[in-house]
């Protein structure tokens, strides 16, 4: 199934063939479904919106809201301006949301039309707000929409008062409403005072009562996006994901950041937990240090499974390169490390990683494909794959472990609910990469290598 | 959620009314009409449309000419099976960039169907128009002309900007395209057989109803578009008769045939017992002798036979329950009333998103007065016709898969992710049991006292 993949690697320059990356909309949908009482509002024709709605829902498993400016052939004509003031009007009137968060399209992007113009010259109910970010489809990836949509809302909304609220900002990166719950728990233990932003746990991970809200108890408050201005400092984690709208908040607010890499493993969680030390003058409380010796003790215990395991990685490229430091940690090789999103920062992360672990034949691309990463795994197979459900098929006519972490994970449930980030995320994975691998043996291995302790 | 339904909405939903003259009720629906923009609609664009219909052919390489959007979402849309090529199961795109917008995108293009031809030697390529080709003016159907005359590979130009319409438009794009590739065709002789139309071969159902035919002795000459490849299309105008299943999609091309290669068609339905008898009577008298006829009588009443006690198990599970239909054609939603009454269960809310006048006809005339109609509706009407219903169960797509879930009401997809078939009897059986299953789960226990 699926083998189209040929073995002689040829370059391609005009054609992606099952792509390691999507548009910027739902990126920026999901940055928006963060903001509570926020209606994402997606300025083009209607099956964009529709698509972003479904593969968010496929992910999540939860309702995910977006409406639509209904693009006709009129306004791609005559400009999107009075379909973007009806839809304006008919969202609030029909779903009230206390926020409308406009992101373009790359239909709207390429008519030219002026979203802030529209926005400024609009009626806008008393209390209420509008805001958007130019999201097109055609530059970068859903990674760039989501950061361009957390750029959105500070342009609009954070303010500087000049006083200082005491608090710092963490920007998450693109990560599971699991994985914010994880950096709120450290913080938390950290006794660091501190604005999630945006925040999707409590929105797209909503528990079952038997009823429906549209807008759920959880997502970054409007005000605390507008305190973000007068925050001490921001602790932007993902370096390819939360520079964006960090330095833009610097430069509007004067607001410092600090730039780490997303939690995953040991040193990067490390770094994170250390930077919210100095921040609230804390000692790590024991919780966390039972938490970071259990994980070490169990890597240890299982070192040998992992020794040397060569492993491709895909996917986002800060989950790609938090994965990439983490399968170090335990001794494996990152053989190949591929994402879809392009920027050649990543590959001068990825290699610097490999450097530092002193690891050699590793390859590292951005904008790749996955038709690149299957001709590599022809040519020189891995034992474990990490990333998406995209991977699935070639997991398969290979024969190769796949562990699913990352955006999107389609075929399986409940992973959203439980973090990669931090001590617990990383017990996590080393859970996940060990039973992996151990299920493979088990289930090809000679009778004579047939274990019942491992 | 509060229960604002715009003014500018309320044409769209109307009650049903077997009581009252089915027509009257019918008529008044606004339907087939463009979305008002501000709304969370369930809809799609024209592009989905094409590409649902044109994404089964399992050997022809369905490259999207635009931003990777486009692509990516509708990479492998599953269900619809292959017994031959999987071809169709890759994700191609010319994934254009901003560099490509201003220049445009007919070079890259071109390139793109020249590292296909090259390194794969395929028979047959389709070339989808998204938004953004639309605007910036690219002149697909020259770069496919000119790929074609250098090549000889059928390159297919499929023009479906998105704005440029609704989802139904979108099916009139894919239909043209297969004009397009059949008509060099259409002057070959003719063979007893049928062509298959609006089947995707989801979950396998083609393959169920080919079975059934040939049950009945009626040979199949092409189906479109499930488990379809290249050599079985350009055959289709040798077919004496067509049958249309999803008459949202293919009623344009089985028209288009009748009056260019003059293959008559039927519309016919295979969801429910009743509609699937119904349909292999009808074929075997449009095109089969009296054997046929025979035969067909004979399956029918046998498949029908074989079902009920099975039928009778289920439907004390499902008494007192009530239905909620959301799906995408009219013909479907019509199929399931019917279907739903067949196991006892009374249909309170009935939508399609691209429903025609008449779908809505036949619709009011099969449920009671106190049933809900609606067109194009959004997940807060939904939720607030559902509710005041007391619908038990929802029929949709992924996007009401969570609604209903959250609302504490049981769910099936019949759209792409069904899980099983739900054409034929087979499909019967596999419906019943996922309706069962869904509504009758022990997790609804814990729900319940959640609330």
């Amino acid at each position: 199934m699926l083998n189209l993949t040929k073995k002689e690697i040829s370059e391609r320059s005009a054609l992606r063939v099952n792509p390691c990356k999507t548009c910027q909309p739902v990126g920026a949908i999901y940055a928006a479904l963060g903001v509570h009482k926020c209606m994402p509002h997606s300025h083009g024709s209607q099956g964009c919106v529709s698509y972003h709605r479904t593969f968010l829902t496929r992910h999540f498993k939860e309702p995910a809201i977006a409406s639509t400016s209904s693009f006709t052939e009129g306004a791609s004509v005559f400009g999107g301006g009075s379909n973007l003031r009806t839809g304006v009007k008919n969202v609030f009137d029909i779903y009230n949301p206390d926020i409308i968060a406009v992101h373009t399209t790359c239909l709207s992007e390429t008519i030219g039309d002026d979203l802030n113009a529209y926005i400024q010259e609009m009626d806008v109910p008393e209390g209420k707000l509008v805001i958007h970010a130019n999201t097109p489809s055609y530059v970068g990836s859903h990674i760039f929409g989501f950061y361009n949509m957390m750029a959105g809302f500070i342009n609009y909304l954070s303010k500087s008062t000049g006083k200082s609220n005491g608090k710092t900002a963490i920007f998450p990166g693109f990560v599971n409403p699991g994985d914010i719950k994880e950096l709120k728990k450290i913080a938390n233990y950290m006794k660091v005072p501190f604005t999630m932003f945006p925040d999707q746990s409590g929105v797209m991970d909503v528990p079952m009562t038997g009823d429906y809200s549209m807008y759920p108890k959880g997502g970054t408050r409007i005000p605390e996006i507008v305190g973000l201005g007068d925050c001490k400092m921001v602790l932007a984690l993902g370096e390819l994901t939360s520079e964006e709208p960090a330095s833009l908040l610097e430069r509007k607010c004067k607001v410092p950041y600090t730039l780490l890499p997303l939690p995953i493993g040991i040193e990067a969680t490390d770094r994170f937990v250390m930077e919210l030390a100095q921040l609230s003058n804390e000692e790590v409380p024991y919780e966390l240090e039972e938490e970071r010796g259990q994980l070490v003790d169990i890597m240890l215990d299982a070192h040998a499974y992992f020794y040397n395991k060569t492993v491709a990685i895909f996917g986002d490229p800060d989950t790609v390169l938090g994965l990439t430091r983490m399968v170090l940690e335990m001794g494996m090789i990152p053989k190949y490390v591929l994402t879809g999103t392009p920027g050649d920062n990543f590959v001068r992360l990825a290699e610097k990683i490999f450097e530092q672990y002193g690891v050699e034949g590793c390859t590292a691309k951005a904008a790749g494909d996955l038709f690149e990463l299957h001709q590599w795994i022809k040519n020189e197979k891995v034992d474990l794959m990490i990333g998406t459900s995209y991977g699935k098929s070639i997991a398969r006519v290979e024969d190769i472990p796949f562990v699913r972490v990352g955006f999107p994970i389609l075929d399986r449930y409940a992973h959203s609910y439980f973090p990669i980030v931090g001590y617990k995320g990383a017990l996590r994975l080393v859970e996940k990469i060990s039973e992996a691998l151990m299920e493979r043996q088990d289930r090809t291995c000679s009778d004579e290598d047939f274990e019942m302790v491992m | 959620m509060g229960a604002t339904i715009l003014d500018e909405r309320k044409a769209f939903i109307i009650n049903g009314g077997r009581e009252k003259s089915s027509s009257s009720a019918a008529i008044g629906i606004k339907c087939d009409s463009d979305s008002l923009s501000g709304t969370v609609s369930q809809r799609a664009c024209v592009y989905c449309g094409a590409r649902v219909v044109l994404n089964p052919i399992t050997d022809a390489f369905h490259i999207v000419h635009g931003p990777i959007g486009c692509a990516s979402y509708t990479w492998d849309i599953r269900g619809s099976l292959t017994s031959g090529s999987d071809l169709y199961r890759n994700s191609f795109s010319t994934d254009l960039s901003d560099k490509d917008i201003v220049f445009g995108g007919e070079k890259k293009l071109a390139a793109a169907i020249e590292e296909v031809i090259e390194k794969h030697n395929p028979k047959l390529i389709f070339i989808y128009s998204t938004c953004i080709v639309g605007v910036i003016g690219d002149d697909v159907d020259a770069v496919c002309k000119q790929a074609e005359k250098k090549h000889g590979t059928r390159v297919i130009s499929v023009k479906s900007p998105g704005f440029s319409g609704n989802k139904s438009y979108g099916y009139k794009m894919a239909c043209n395209a297969l004009l397009q590739l059949i008509e060099p065709h259409k002057n070959q002789a003719k063979v007893r057989g049928v062509n298959i139309l609006g089947d995707f071969n989801l979950a396998g159902e083609m393959w169920i109803l080919k079975n059934y035919l040939k049950q009945i002795g009626i040979p199949v000459v092409s189906t479109i578009t499930g488990d379809a490849c290249y050599e079985t299309l350009i055959k289709a105008p040798a077919a004496q008769l067509n049958l249309v299943q999803c008459a949202g999609s293919m009623t344009y091309l089985a028209k288009k045939m009748e009056e260019e290669m003059g293959i008559p068609f039927i519309k016919v339905s295979f969801f429910g017992v009743e509609d699937t008898s119904a349909s292999l009577i009808r074929i075997a008298e449009a095109i089969g002798t009296e054997e046929n006829i025979e035969k067909a009588k004979q399956f029918t009443s046998t498949e029908t036979n074989k079902l009920k006690g099975f039928l009778d198990k289920y439907r004390k599970n499902f008494e007192g329950k009530k239905a909620a239909i959301y799906v995408g054609g009219g013909f479907k939603a019509i199929s399931l009333i019917r279907q739903f009454n067949e196991l006892g269960i009374e249909t309170v809310v009935v939508g399609t998103q691209t429903g025609k006048k008449e779908d809505y006809e036949i619709i009011a005339s099969l449920v009671g007065e106190n049933t809900v109609i609606l067109d194009d509706t959004n997940p807060a009407e939904l939720e607030t016709f559902m509710k005041a219903k007391g619908a038990n169960i929802l029929v949709g797509g992924v996007k009401e898969r969570p609604l209903a879930y959250k609302l504490g009401i049981a769910f099936c997809d019949h759209n792409h992710e069904r899980k099983h078939a739900l054409a034929g009897y087979d499909g019967v059986i596999n419906f019943t049991k996922e309706i069962n299953l869904s509504l009758n789960s022990p997790v609804w226990e814990y729900v319940k006292t959640q609330k």
